[in-house]
């Protein structure tokens, strides 16, 4: 009973920060309510027992990556987006269509009466001794190979960002 | 008990925010943003599904997609500075021309 409740509690949150995500115009709101709907979402992570994904949730997603999202927003000096009209068939058509497909999706989900054996929150079985077990054994080789990819990543990110050569040059000259 | 449909669904109305978010916003950044709330549903069903059959798996490949989602994010966010600086705009409307 208690872990329903507190499942209603952190999904009404992460609900509502996603729609308000949506409703806002300004991005650094968006922003923060992407941050509250990864926090609430790590305590759902809790829930499942799965307590080593719900830290790494909280750092990672929450920390690093929100991190680089305000500071970009901040750099850029982003300031509320300009709505632009949907065209009017969108609205007629796609507001149904989404109305009869959640419909169907939650029907088909709520009629099989399966449940998840839920952990109670003392005994948590994705402790990060098992998963570091996986990790380091069975799943060693996609483990090393993203290493690679976030060393290509960050070169990536290093010479995108990185000015242009003429305006670096023109610079230096100024200077 | 909380059955493994309400997270499922709870995962699916994230997505669809993220679609919608993605579909409707104008500002660069923050069409990235729910495709980060994307990434976010479908990791809320892979930790449900491996509550749910006890496979540890599906907790690494949550690893794995945050993993991805962290260079795809600076990556991304690269990619936006570059085209603010050449287009001074973050409306993606008006972002739509490769070469200037």
């Amino acid at each position: 009973m208690l872990h329903l409740i507190l499942f209603l509690f952190f999904g009404a949150i992460c609900v509502a920060g996603a729609i308000n995500l949506l409703v806002q115009s300004h991005p650094i709101n968006s922003a923060l309510s992407l941050i509250v709907v990864m926090a609430s979402l790590a305590a759902e992570y809790l829930l499942l027992g799965a307590e080593f994904v719900a830290a790494v949730q909280v750092i990672v997603y929450a920390g690093a990556i929100m991190v680089l999202f305000v500071i970009t927003i901040m750099l850029l000096n982003a300031g509320a987006e300009e709505r632009t009209k949907g065209s009017r068939v969108a609205i007629l058509i796609g507001i149904p269509g989404v109305v009869i497909g959640a419909v169907l999706v939650a029907w088909t989900l709520i009629g099989r009466s399966s449940t998840t054996q839920s952990v109670s929150i003392g005994a948590l079985w994705g402790d990060p001794k098992s998963i570091a077990r996986l990790l380091f054994r069975d799943f060693l080789l996609p483990f090393e190979v993203t290493s690679v990819l976030i060393l290509i990543a960050i070169m990536g990110a290093v010479v995108l960002a990185s000015r242009p050569k003429a305006v670096a040059r023109g610079a230096r000259k100024d200077a | 008990m909380v059955p493994l449909a309400y997270y499922l669904l709870l995962s699916g109305i994230l997505f669809v925010c993220g679609v919608l978010g993605f579909l409707i916003k104008r500002n660069i950044i923050t069409i990235f943003m729910s495709i980060e709330l994307m990434l976010n549903g479908v990791n809320l069903s892979f930790v449900a599904f491996a509550a749910h059959w006890h496979a540890l798996s599906g907790q690494v490949f949550v690893f794995f997609v945050m993993v991805v989602a962290a260079a795809e994010a600076a990556v991304g966010l690269a990619i936006i500075i570059a085209v603010y600086r050449t287009r001074e705009t973050l409306n993606v409307d008006q972002v739509n021309l490769l070469k200037l």
